[in-house]
């Protein structure tokens, strides 16, 4: 369903879990889906005698995409124009992400009413793990 | 990276949607997609970055019968020049703006520009050096559908977790 111009305002927060106690299996899919194949990710062994990492962690892309689900469920399908984010700090195995999705700004371009959005992903400790913005459109 | 051909397929639509948790079946039932607003199975937003799948010769992916930086026997296959992140570094940054969502079907290439570098210092990782790049996918009749912008970093030093 979309969203209606006359029906939300700013300030109005969307939040969902969109990682319960991420597993490395979770992970492993997102590389084998995505293509990025880089051990960091999936390779304990290599992570943690190589790299000097405590354990794998997740592609920031996974916590990107994560995200993406609170906001098309919010949004509806097909109608974000832009999405964009910092990744600010690593997600682990084990980790439970919460995505909130903000209405910052309604406004109107050629005719379009559109929705400036924020959008901030957090661990199970409050630690912000992705942070960013996104426009969608919507209907008046 | 540049990709001279990106077929856009229903299946890796799907294992992409199971992958960053999406339940929405509009990715993964066709006759349930035609009943939602974009009439069809569409990507979700993010899945324009699996693009790396059809890179050749990308960097993060093993080639047959080469060696390959990660583990078998020993914790690495190959040398590799000391650093932080061990795999060529981290995602700092990503930007994407939609012209139009994508559909299976669809036959993407894309053209990619390196954009600015710039360097900072971090109590956490030491020196960062910062890269940007710009992609652009156009679809099968030259249509601009998806501009991407990424940043990378490259750290001195793991990033300390504390």
């Amino acid at each position: 369903m979309a969203l209606k111009a006359s029906e939300i305002k700013v300030g109005d927060e969307h939040t969902e879990v969109v990682a319960d106690n991420l597993t490395r299996t979770q992970i492993v899919q997102y590389a084998g889906a995505s293509g990025d194949y880089n051990p960091v990710h999936t390779d304990e062994v290599f992570t943690k005698d190589i790299a000097g990492y405590p354990s794998v962690f997740a592609h920031g892309m996974l916590s990107m995409g994560a995200t993406g689900v609170a906001l098309t469920n919010y949004v509806g399908d097909g109608r974000l124009t832009k999405y964009g984010v910092r990744f600010v700090n690593q997600v682990w195995p084990g980790d439970t992400l919460t995505a909130t999705i903000a209405v910052e700004e309604l406004r109107e371009e050629d005719g379009q009413h559109l929705v400036d959005l924020t959008v901030s992903t957090s661990n199970q400790d409050g630690r912000e793990v992705v942070r960013g913005t996104a426009t969608a459109r919507i209907d008046a | 990276m540049s990709v001279e051909r990106f077929p856009v397929e229903a299946g890796h639509i799907m294992l992409f949607a199971r992958a960053v948790g999406d339940t929405n079946q509009i990715y993964y039932d066709e006759d349930y997609a035609k009943t939602t607003e974009p009439s069809g199975m569409i990507a979700p937003p993010t899945f324009v970055q699996s693009s790396a799948q059809f890179e050749p010769g990308y960097y993060l992916r093993p080639v047959i019968g080469e060696p390959w930086f990660g583990s078998g026997k020993e914790s690495t296959g190959v040398e590799r020049e000391s650093g932080g992140g061990g795999g060529g570094g981290l995602h700092a940054e990503q930007h994407f703006e939609y012209h139009r969502h994508l559909r299976p079907g669809d036959v993407l290439r894309s053209v990619n520009k390196q954009g600015e570098t710039w360097e900072r210092e971090s109590k956490r990782a030491g020196k960062l050096k910062f890269s940007e790049s710009i992609t652009e996918y156009y679809d099968q009749n030259d249509e601009l559908v998806i501009t991407a912008r990424s940043v990378g970093v490259q750290t001195e030093r793991p990033v300390d977790q504390g």
